[in-house]
């Protein structure tokens, strides 16, 4: 059995150590904002934090989880994260299948870093993809939830 | 007042698929609680086709857009074919518009009725009809109008300074659950009892199955093999991602070689035999003594690459009903193509579109439905869902077919283009789900005694051509003559992709463009307005060219390049101007693009639309290619088959040009091919080498400096 935190929840869960989290997170918890996009964590869809990193849940077992602390986009805030909030008023997405994944980066680039640089930011998301081509919008977005008062 | 004027693009009659699905109440229903259900006819795609609809439903209506609730397509709704070149707006929205103009009018005539007043006398505002006393509601009225019946295509729709949400920048629809994660896409479909399913797919094209021995797979894993099909149905998405490895790895198969030459396609694509298509052919030959320019110019083999991989649900609920849910873009012909497929009766299978990630054409999504079809019969009364693998996505969807054009024209002594002719060669652009008279499912042709794949064909010329699409040059040229040649024998599927022919086509004229106005020490933009009368088109171009700041000087290895296209020749006009560094690999810093696609819609939508072609053109004109060797696909992931990045994506400045009375034309795939053209035009400005084999890779580059040296 492996117990974790799961948006702030302690959690326990009996499947195989080995499977993937995301499995884990989309089937026995029923969340579904992160996103199965490669399964070999190439692609970004399918981020989460884990002890607060931006990290692919496909490919991470479930066993290294054990004690940590995973939040997914469902649990990121009380209400939509400020990124989510300029993404929306930008209309940063088409499709929108890559956008939590972004959304886990830009939050936790923002923890880090509360006003991030044009340059900062692309940095950041450049390991994710955006096959719909919404990229420009996503770094204003992400500038402008940069630009607000600590 | 129903007394409107009359918008002078309404003819009286009906739109094609207004035409085709008449009954009011296959579109619109009002409920109780005053809102109103609009059944969609297109998918959403993440182009936006709901928010749009919504804002034609509203208007007509006259309801608020928050109370139009979209509907997605099925068996209940119209049937209104694919999602697909660019039509939804243009096409699907005239009909829903005349739709609800005629629902409107039919819920003003009852309260005219109750109130015993000339309907004429009655305004409609948010839904609520009134005689400036007293009103009443659509949901009041709702159970005395009775929308089964046919639209009259003479009732008047609004005129353009009428709409009141036509125009706006409505937020779209669908965004918020994307943004925040709430279950939205097919990928997130739990149904009770659902279970999980994998195909197993041959290691090659052309394998067949010699042998399969006993799996080691779960107890509560299900085995499925029909011919050369293979796949696992089970409760738990781990165990059964790993069983259809464990089912690989117990299958062997023959294989051989059936894939052409990747490094030389161009010999593959005019081997033959083709189907020729005469695009035009004026019958005149070039003046001898004119100066002749001709070059060649080619794009490899394209994959879709959406963000996620393919997936479906089916049900098997009796021996002859079957419920599917799939991201197609084209639910009604698809549940015609499965039954055919399993020798069924056409309303034996019920299609429900949800959506998933972006789709740019005829990728893998019916044939991930027929594959959960197949799966699911194993288990009958379950619903199992197939995911398809990211491996599988990019190697056994469809492809944009490879092309090579041969391109020449002549400069009279003037400096004028006397003559054009042009020759593409090329796989089909469509294998779509009932064309030819097959089902066109991938897994279809894997089962015991299953029909073969027939090569792909070419829409006609009344639906824009495939491999001649584009072929034709929108500008005022004599002596034309162009050819398309639709290659029959077809190793590697190829099928829509966002643009069709249209992306080479128009990167090889306008590139030839560029090249005969170099011959004629013309700047490009003056040689291009120098031979085109239309004003449309001469608009987007100046438009571009003036944002852009067409001519400005630059620094050494940077150069701007332009390119333009209508698409179809008929839809919407789009110029690019792009800007480019050349240093140890091509990068593109902005695109600066002015559109004219008629009434718009929705301005952001539109925008959202070029800007992502863009995008995507850009994408592929840097540094997508799929990779193969002679038996099959290598390019299976995101390092195989990179896609542009984050750093590598231009900004892009888009302008629309929209005088407000021209038809609505769509946006979805008017970029593509500018796009690619700008950008080779620019790389020929920067380094004076011009590249005429895409992508445009740091070899192709060097390849093409070499030979020009050498």
């Amino acid at each position: 059995m492996i117990r974790f935190r799961l948006n702030g929840t302690a959690r326990e869960s009996t499947v195989d150590p080995d499977t993937p989290l995301l499995y884990v997170l989309r089937n026995e918890f029923g969340l579904m904002g992160a996103r199965f996009g490669c399964g070999l964590g190439i692609c970004g869809a399918c981020f989460v934090h884990v002890d607060g990193v931006s990290v692919p849940s496909c490919d991470t077992p479930l066993w290294s989880v054990e004690g940590k602390a995973v939040v997914t986009v469902e649990g990121l805030a009380d209400g939509p994260h400020p990124v989510q909030r300029m993404l929306i008023e930008e209309q940063a997405a088409q499709c929108g299948y890559c956008v939590t994944g972004i959304v886990m980066t830009a939050a936790a680039l923002l923890e880090r870093e509360p006003h991030p640089d044009e340059a900062t930011v692309v940095r950041a998301l450049d390991r994710h993809l955006c096959r719909c081509g919404a990229q420009r919008r996503m770094v204003r977005a992400v500038l402008r939830a940069g630009e607000a008062d600590d | 007042m129903t007394e409107l004027p009359r918008d002078p693009a309404h003819k009286t009659e009906p739109p094609k698929d207004l035409a085709d699905n008449p009954a009011l109440s296959r579109r619109i229903r009002v409920r109780e609680d005053g809102t109103v259900d609009v059944h969609a006819g297109k998918v959403e795609l993440g182009q936006g086709i709901l928010t749009a609809l919504a804002q034609i439903a509203a208007d007509e209506l006259d309801v608020d857009v928050a109370r139009v609730r979209m509907v997605a397509a099925g068996p209940d709704g119209p049937d209104e074919g694919t999602t697909a070149g660019s039509m939804s707006v243009q096409v699907a929205g005239s009909a829903l518009r005349l739709a609800a103009a005629n629902v409107r009018a039919r819920f003003v005539a009852a309260a005219a009725r109750r109130w015993s007043v000339d309907p004429a006398a009655l305004m409609v505002h948010n839904g609520l009809i009134g005689d400036g006393e007293r009103t009443v509601s659509y949901a009041e009225l709702a159970a005395h109008v009775d929308l089964d019946v046919a639209a009259d295509p003479g009732v008047p729709v609004k005129a353009a300074g009428q709409l009141s949400w036509t125009g706006r920048d409505v937020p779209r629809l669908d965004l918020p659950d994307k943004i925040l994660g709430r279950p939205r896409y097919i990928h997130d479909l739990r149904l009770p009892g659902q279970l999980f399913g994998r195909v197993v797919r041959p290691p090659s094209r052309g394998a067949r199955l010699a042998a399969l021995a006993p799996p080691a797979v779960p107890a509560a894993v299900t085995v499925v093999r029909d011919g050369d099909f293979l796949g696992v149905v089970g409760p738990d998405e781990a165990a059964v991602v790993r069983s259809a490895e464990a089912v690989r790895a117990a299958a062997t198969w023959d294989e051989r070689d059936t894939l052409p030459d990747e490094n030389d396609l161009d010999t593959f694509l005019r081997r033959g035999p083709h189907e020729t298509i005469v695009v035009v052919d004026d019958g005149a030959d070039a003046p001898a003594t004119d100066r002749r320019i001709a070059a060649t110019y080619s794009r490899p083999f394209v994959a879709h690459a959406s963000m996620a991989p393919s997936c479906a649900v089916a049900l098997w609920r009796g021996a002859d009903r079957i419920e599917v849910w799939s991201h197609s873009q084209g639910v009604h012909p698809l549940s015609r193509a499965i039954a055919a497929a399993l020798g069924l009766a056409p309303e034996a299978v019920l299609v429900r579109h949800v959506e998933g990630a972006g789709c740019y054409g005829h990728n893998g999504a019916d044939d991930a439905a027929f594959d959960a079809v197949l799966l699911a019969r194993a288990v009958p009364g379950r619903p199992v869902q197939v995911l398809w693998s990211r491996q599988d996505e990019l190697s056994w969807s469809p492809f944009g077919s490879a092309m090579t054009a041969d391109a020449s024209t002549t400069l009279d002594a003037d400096g004028r283009l006397s003559s054009w002719s042009y020759d593409v060669f090329s796989q089909g652009h469509t294998s779509r789900p009932g064309y030819a008279g097959v089902p066109g499912l991938l897994s279809a042709t894997m089962r015991e005694s299953g029909p073969a794949y027939p090569a792909p064909v070419d829409p006609p010329a009344a639906g824009g051509y495939g491999s001649g699409r584009n072929a034709l040059p929108g500008y005022d040229l004599p002596r034309r003559r162009v050819l398309g040649h639709r290659l029959l024998a077809t190793p590697i599927r190829s099928s829509a992709l966002r643009s069709l022919g249209a992306y080479l086509n128009v990167f090889a004229i306008e590139s030839l463009m560029d090249e005969a106005a170099l011959e004629a020490g013309r700047d490009p933009l003056n040689f291009r307005l120098g031979h085109l009368s239309d004003e449309r088109g001469r608009r987007v171009l100046q438009t571009a060219a003036k944002a852009a700041d067409w001519g400005r000087p630059l620094p050494e290895g940077r150069g701007l390049g332009i390119g333009y296209a209508r698409y179809k020749g008929r839809g919407a006009y789009c110029a690019v101007v792009a800007e480019v560094e050349a240093g140890s690999e091509i990068r593109v810093p902005r695109l600066t693009i002015a559109v004219d696609v008629g009434r718009v819609v929705n301005p952001d939508g539109v925008r959202n639309q070029i800007e992502g072609g863009a995008v995507q053109s850009t994408s592929w004109t840097l540094v997508e290619r799929v990779r193969f060797d002679r038996r099959t696909v290598t390019s299976v992931d995101w390092e195989t088959y990179p896609i542009l990045r984050f750093s590598q994506v231009p900004e892009v400045d888009v302008t629309i040009v929209d005088d407000g009375t021209d038809p609505s034309v769509g946006a979805g795939e008017a970029a593509q091919g500018p796009t690619a053209a700008a950008i080779g035009n620019a790389v020929a400005a920067a380094l004076g080498v011009r590249v005429r084999d895409l992508p445009l890779t740091t070899e192709a580059v060097v390849a093409a400096i070499d030979r020009l040296t050498n």
